[in-house]
């Protein structure tokens, strides 16, 4: 992985945010730093190997390379973030499950289908919430009336 | 909230996306997808002009094709449209097109920046984060010259939106991590500070990311940061859990934003500022003080918030270390931690008090939980839980609990899983090695660890125990009877076989006075391991007999019957064959006083660090051994660690004599150097091969840098040499290998070796960061009349050096004529964004190319008087900088590539030495002599250097060289 990130410890960041069901499809890959196409594919199936082989007794983290997968289940999703070996996991393992909220008040109830037919209204959302690999807006309610003013520009 | 319905806005998209959901093979899918692209092609190349929604939805379907994996070559043109729309659901697709499928195509760029520019100006503020969120994804250094300047702007402009300000924030701090050269704060600074103290805490989480960053690059700049985080921190801290109204999480007040601002605060130290500290004391201790109380919800995502928190604030704690009251407080609570249901938090607790344990403060608090700690060892269900465990008992160790903790982790060991095995094995043998108040104990735990894990138990482990062994007299009985012991078991690890046949065949002796242990039944028990073992093993075996030999004339006869057999002496494996002969051979012949030489008791080894120890980090990558370990012991060895055990190993086959030029029985080939001996000959080609033209090609610079530099040479020019280049030059006149350079982030070793006027070096170049350098590429020139000199050829090297590793060059080099300068060595490569450009002498020195000339004194005499014109003699008297010790003087003048001559100076004190620099155009007889005054004072001391060669380019340098050696 190339971590063009500054090297100082105090300063972290998302290096990739992975949407995949339990067979291994990706719903969403939202990358934070340049890979190629090829690394790309290979680091999602590395993360589907890693990620689907624990069970709940596990944690919600695992290392990765030179960094760690912060993730967690829903239903058939797994919504898995990689990040730096020192950085918060717990922050980061919330912060999932709150993007997971607002998507779920988004969609009402969201569902695999509803991730892969608005693929790219996802995309929106991460971005209101996660930027340049950082958490933007951590308010619901802010991110899902900016969502809503949206939605109702043609 | 009204939800959002399937495909809604874009019928055609959903209508495609379930045909290709509704597909029964991998066939079937990629014939409606071309369909689909040939479909769409047509569109947009149709004469008919495609309304937005139309040109919306193809470019929107492209992106789905995209994203299933297959190739898209065409409507990035489209999309740039969209970007000019008025609409923002057209504007959005076209930007997430251009996120998605980046393209450096230049004209696009220019288009793409153009409808970027727009946005940003159009006071529109759904259009300006579209805009900003495109920087923020493609990030290039286009976009970065485009926009850097108008973003901090935007950034603290009174009028701007809050949701601009935090997508201008990030999309700032993107810019400045990809371009940093482009991104100037400067006169922004102070306002981007006073971004904490918004009254939007989304814009203050934005804000605090680019801020964090900028700090650590910049501290004393954004030093006023400090008391406004830590009032900001305070006025959430001590908010009730309603107060934030948006901004809380579960009952949790802006849990975030309190790990940003705890994570900002780990830029600097402590506050100087009494008030100031004194207020972030109080929040970290009403931090701590809350995760005592009972918790405002059962959920999970409350209690993983807080704790979010808290841990943050443990790690400012930690990070200052110099709040005992609150170190200790920390631990308690990670200790409360280490019996939770909740696996996330043991583990968390776990790791983080492994930080704890190496602060003075705390490491006795941290002790307190060992047993704890060991029971988690055993029980825990998660793997990665366990192996916090271990890390976490390594790191409490000390003297006082070493015996119970590394008899947990040889326990553990048995059981362990395969994944930490060899790291396991490796923190066993550093602590027993650590912490051994008695020998007898680390010889025990080492063989125990090579009973349980001889599979996991590297070369450094063993080669570790036989250096101690060696070099502590009081063990070596104790040693030579256990592992005699060890060896009784009917199956034993073939690394206890290795340490027995070391162990027994320098110690053996020890032991035999016991009939029980006698020299043949010693013998015959290592001999009933031989032939299990492989070639290396029984080539220690082997060596380990002829000490026997010598140690025990009575068992002379069985070992030459065995050394004589046709399994030994006609072994199809030449090293065994070979050594077998020797042995035998020197057995029969050498007079019991010469075997006594030869096979004399292994010398000390010279105390160093531990190659156990580098070994560990590498595999762990910097940081994550966090114990007290000294710093002097990072230097990992770049030649492969544990040389010196390799040494060991090499040793043991010449059977040893102090002096290191001895290789009595030409046994070195199992040395590493045999990689290098086969290529002598392709060395040669490879050298000619480009000889003769690269040599006649002039066009030099008047700095002495080439201009005929590779086609590939990067645009910023090399760095001039560093200052300290020509005293590293200096180091390696008399020595072909060691470490050239070291920085934080670098470390360049060199091999080299030469024969006649051809020289290859091997440089490694070891990343001893964790994380990758990029665009990393060498060139190596040979300034001004050095390129007529030398003939230097290099392989490039791959880019990409991940974090830890390390890449190898190989140069070869072909002396065509004497010469003075010594090539330039140029690196570049990114770290964190950063060029580091580093330039050095690369140590090829004219005495490299010396082939040694033995002559007796009549001989040296002669020629010393045919070289008697002036200018082919070359003197130098100057002060010693060194002792004047003998041997080092002697090592010294071997290593500049002479013979040195005994019994030729009819003064005993001087040095002559003689050889013949060989280049490709003559050849230069060299003579030289060097006169110490060692009688006089220290301080006094002074040499007298001259030098003589038919060539007076060479006796000058030769002579210039050499002075800076004593």
């Amino acid at each position: 992985l190339v971590a063009t990130g500054v090297g100082a410890k105090t300063y972290r960041r998302i290096r990739f945010i992975l949407i995949q069901n339990r067979a291994g499809k990706t719903r969403l890959a939202k990358w934070y730093m340049q890979f190629d196409d090829d690394e790309k594919q290979k680091l999602i199936e590395e993360v589907h190997a890693v990620v689907t082989v624990r069970d709940a007794k596990h944690t919600n983290f695992v290392e990765f390379r030179n960094f760690k997968i912060i993730y967690r289940r829903y239903a058939g999703l797994y919504f898995c973030i990689c990040v730096d070996v020192t950085d918060n996991n717990l922050a980061y393992l919330e912060g999932i499950h709150n993007f997971v909220e607002v998507l779920n008040e988004y969609f009402h109830n969201v569902c695999e289908l509803d991730l892969v037919f608005n693929f790219y209204k996802v995309y929106t959302v991460v971005d209101e919430m996660f930027l340049a690999g950082e958490i933007r807006e951590t308010s619901q309610t802010k991110v899902l009336k900016q969502l809503l003013m949206l939605q109702s520009l043609e | 909230m009204p939800a959002v319905s399937k495909g809604d806005g874009m019928r055609g998209l959903a209508v495609f996306i379930s045909d290709i959901r509704n597909c029964k093979s991998k066939e079937a899918e990629i014939k409606r997808i071309n369909k689909e692209l040939a479909n769409i092609r047509s569109k947009f190349k149709g004469d008919k002009a495609l309304d937005g929604y139309s040109k919306k939805k193809y470019v929107c379907k492209l992106l789905f094709i995209f994203l299933l994996g297959h190739d898209i070559d065409f409507g990035h043109m489209e999309a740039v449209n969209l970007l000019s729309s008025n609409k923002y659901t057209e504007k959005q697709i076209g930007y997430l097109f251009i996120s998605v499928l980046v393209n450096s195509n230049s004209e696009l760029i220019r288009l793409i920046n153009n409808a970027i520019k727009n946005d940003l100006s159009s006071r529109n503020p759904t259009f300006m984060c579209l805009a900003l969120h495109c920087i923020a994804n493609v990030g290039s250094r286009e976009m970065a010259e485009a926009f850097a300047g108008e973003i901090p702007r935007i950034l603290v402009a009174g009028d701007t939106m809050d949701s601009v300000k935090q997508s201008a924030a990030l999309c700032l701090l993107r810019l400045y991590k990809a371009s940093p050269d482009l991104v100037l704060m400067g006169e922004w600074t102070s306002r981007v500070v006073h971004l904490l103290n918004d009254q939007h805490m989304g814009v203050v989480t934005a804000a605090i990311s680019l801020i964090t960053c900028l700090s650590s690059k910049n501290p004393d700049e954004f030093k006023t940061c400090v008391s406004l985080a830590v009032s900001r921190l305070s006025r959430i801290v001590s908010s009730a859990s309603t107060d934030l109204q948006d901004y809380t999480y579960y009952f949790v007040p802006a849990p975030w934003l309190s790990c940003k601002l705890l994570r900002l605060l780990q830029c600097y130290p402590p506050p100087e500022d009494g008030a100031v500290k004194g207020r972030l004391v109080e929040c970290l201790e009403t931090i701590l003080n809350k995760a005592q109380e009972p918790p405002k919800s059962k959920k999970v995502q409350h209690s993983n918030a807080k704790n979010a928190i808290l841990f943050e604030a443990i790690s400012l704690i930690i990070h200052y270390d110099s709040e005992p009251n609150l170190l200790v407080r920390a631990c308690n609570q990670l200790g409360q931690f280490l019996q939770h249901r909740e696996t996330n938090l043991r583990y968390l607790a776990l790791e983080s008090m492994c930080t704890l344990a190496s602060s003075e403060f705390s490491h006795e608090a941290v002790k307190t939980h060992i047993e704890t700690v060991i029971n988690a060892l055993k029980t825990e269900r998660d793997v990665s839980v366990r192996q916090r465990a271990a890390d976490l008992l390594y790191a409490m160790c000390d003297r006082s609990n070493a015996k119970q903790i590394v008899a947990e982790m040889l326990s553990y060991l048995e059981t362990a899983d395969y994944s930490i095995r060899e790291e396991m094995v490796l923190k066993v043998a550093i602590l027993a090695e650590k912490y051994a108040v008695d020998y007898s104990w680390y010889v025990d735990t080492i063989l125990n660890l090579i009973r349980i894990a001889g599979d996991y138990v590297s070369e450094e482990v063993w080669y570790r125990v036989i250096q101690i062994v060696i070099n502590r007299d009081d063990v070596q009985g104790y040693a030579a009877k256990t592992v005699f012991e060890a060896l009784q078991a009917p199956a034993c690890h073939e690394n206890m076989v290795k340490v027995g046949g070391y162990i027994l065949g320098e110690f053996g002796n020890l032991i035999a006075g016991d009939p029980r242990s006698s020299p043949l039944v010693q013998f015959n028990l290592l001999h009933s391991k031989f032939h299990l073992c492989s070639v290396p093993t029984r080539a220690l075996l082997l060596s380990a007999y002829i000490k026997f030999i010598n140690l025990f004339p009575e068992t002379k006869a069985t070992i030459q019957e065995v050394l004589r057999s046709d399994s030994q002496i006609r072994n199809s494996d030449v090293e065994l064959q070979q050594r077998a002969v020797e042995y035998l051979k020197l057995s029969s012949i050498a007079s019991t006083d010469v075997l006594a030489t030869v096979l004399e008791e292994m010398p000390p080894f010279p105390e160093r660090e531990s190659s156990i120890l580098a070994k560990l980090k590498k595999k762990k990558g910097p940081g994550a051994v966090s114990v007290e370990l000294e710093d002097g012991k990072e230097r990992g060895e770049l030649n492969g660690g544990g040389d010196r055990g390799g040494d060991a190993a090499i040793a043991a086959s010449n059977a040893s004599t102090p002096s290191p030029s001895a290789d009595l029985l030409g046994l070195r080939s199992a040395a590493p150097v045999s990689g290098t001996a086969p290529s002598a000959g392709s060395l040669l080609v490879d050298v000619f091969s480009e000889a003769g033209p690269a040599a006649s090609s002039a066009g030099v610079n008047d700095d002495g840098f080439l201009s005929s530099a590779p086609p590939s040479a990067a645009s910023e020019d090399p760095a001039p040499p560093l200052p300290e280049s020509d005293e590293l030059l200096n180091k390696f006149v008399c020595k072909n290998n060691g470490v050239l350079f070291e920085n934080q982030l670098l470390q360049i070793g060199i091999k080299s070796e030469y024969r006649q006027n051809l020289g290859r070096m091997y440089l490694f170049y070891g990343n001893k960061t964790s994380v990758q350098f990029v665009s990393f590429s060498t060139i190596v020139s040979c300034p001004g009349e050095l390129q007529s000199q030398l003939n230097v050829q290099t392989k490039t090297v791959e880019p990409l050096v991940e974090g830890g590793a390390q890449v190898q060059q190989v140069i070869n080099i072909e002396c065509l004529t004497d010469f003075i300068d010594a090539p330039l060595l140029n690196i570049k490569f990114r770290y964190g964004g950063a060029l580091q450009n580093i330039s050095l002498k690369l140590p090829v020195t004219i005495n490299k190319f010396f082939q040694p000339t033995e002559m007796a004194a009549a001989d040296f005499f002669q020629r010393w008087k045919q070289l008697s014109q002036p200018q082919q003699e070359a003197q130098k008297i100057f002060k010693a900088s060194h002792g004047m010790d003998t041997e080092v003087l002697k090592a010294k003048l071997l290593g500049l590539g002479t013979a040195l001559l005994e019994n030729v100076d009819p003064n005993p004190e001087n040095y002559v030495c003689a050889g013949v620099i060989q280049t490709k155009a003559q050849q230069v007889g060299c003579l030289l002599r060097l006169e110490p005054n060692a009688q006089a004072q220290p301080g006094e001391q002074m040499y007298r250097l001259t030098l003589r060669s038919s060539k007076d380019t060479v006796s000058q340098r030769v002579c210039d060289l050499l002075a800076e050696q004593f």
